[in-house]
């Protein structure tokens, strides 16, 4: 069991990296913001601990200077993670039978911990259930270290770490470039991007995630009947294709990782 | 607030997230059959979620004014065409990111 932990351990990590840098990043800024508003330094760690979910954290600053409001502060928790339904049906089958790793591993659903263990083609030889188990612990102490550190030194950093978040966009274009290049026809994607921006611009920055949910499931469970005749199709071609993609991704990763 | 509020709101904070991440699980439980239509959803929601997590990051992006969204558009682009060339994920995220710090600070 050690060994299969240390293999999947070092699988795992390379793979984490870019979340590394992102997590500690807007981790600092949360730890930051809350200490600046005048919240202890264990508030942005407890916080980060156990809602690990950035969005929620960022809008639960505004929520404790506001008056006393335990229902509103529901709906906005549920409505900013509604996203994690989406995350934990993608997962199902794959977060089965991983035994007792199975509750953390859905504890600490997040968006980017979510993308690397559906995304990533785990190697031969190593177990999956330690290998998800990894990712979703590295990610959570980075989001826990950065918030812990800016919630203690946050008002003594004076560079310019300005735009450094952009690695986590980079990371969402990455991924969605891998599952792009796994299709022919890109209705997923294409739903996803065109429906999404749509109602960004119909219901602002701040209320467009539900309505784009709504549109991407109903658009993906009117079209099931063609999209399923066209996964049959494609299967045999880009089994052959994505597998050679991923193979050679995945390598690039490790040798980035460690020669960094 | 006083802090007993504040735990309370916490409290309440970490219930609704949990609920959203463990609804799917308790729904459909080790060992219970999962509908075909779940296995369908579970194949096509996650590319169309990557799609919607790329216009989440740009959502505060001010296509009209200031720099016109241009270093967020051509670090994409970056990414892309690293992502194309080189086939791997690391490249293109630390490419991407330098050239998004530099241009932010050039336009």
């Amino acid at each position: 069991m050690k060994k299969h932990a240390a293999i999947a351990l070092k699988a795992a990590f390379p793979f984490t990296i870019p979340i590394l840098t992102g997590y500690l990043f807007l981790g600092l800024t949360y730890g930051v913001l809350m200490s600046t508003s005048g919240f202890p330094w264990f508030y942005p760690m407890i916080t980060a601990l156990v809602i690990y979910t950035g969005s929620m954290e960022f809008l639960l600053v505004r929520i404790l200077l506001s008056s006393f409001n335990p229902v509103a502060a529901f709906a906005t928790a549920l409505m900013v993670g509604a996203r994690h339904l989406f995350y934990g049906i993608s997962m199902l089958p794959r977060y089965r039978g991983v035994g007792w790793k199975k509750f953390y591993l859905i504890y600490t659903t997040s968006d980017e911990t979510f993308s690397v263990n559906y995304s990533a083609e785990i190697p031969d030889g190593v177990d999956h259930g330690w290998f998800y188990f990894w990712v979703s612990f590295l990610d959570q102490m980075y989001w826990v270290a950065g918030s812990t550190l800016g919630g203690i030194f946050g008002s003594l950093i004076t560079f310019s770490t300005e735009g450094l978040d952009f690695v986590m966009t980079a990371m969402f274009v990455v991924i969605l470039m891998q599952q792009w290049t796994k299709s022919r026809r890109h209705v997923s994607e294409l739903t996803g991007l065109i429906g999404s921006a749509l109602c960004l611009k119909v219901f602002g920055p701040d209320r467009f995630i539900i309505p784009s949910m709504i549109v991407i499931f109903t658009v993906l469970t009117l079209m099931r009947g063609k999209l399923e005749k066209n996964m049959k199709q494609e299967a045999a071609v880009s089994t052959y294709h994505s597998a050679a993609l991923e193979t050679s991704g995945a390598e690039s990763v490790q040798k980035g990782g460690s020669g960094s | 607030m006083t802090i007993v509020q504040q735990i309370i709101t916490i409290a309440v904070a970490v219930a609704a997230t949990v609920l959203t991440r463990f609804l799917p699980y308790v729904l459909f439980p080790e060992g219970k059959k999962i509908p075909d239509f779940f296995l369908y959803l579970g194949k096509v929601l996650a590319p169309a979620v990557f799609g919607l997590l790329v216009v989440y990051c740009l959502k505060n992006v001010d296509f009209a004014a200031g720099s016109h969204g241009l270093p967020e558009l051509l670090s994409i682009l970056a990414v892309i065409l690293l992502y194309l060339w080189k086939k791997n994920m690391f490249v293109p995220i630390v490419g991407g990111t330098v050239c998004y710090m530099v241009l932010i600070r050039l336009m």
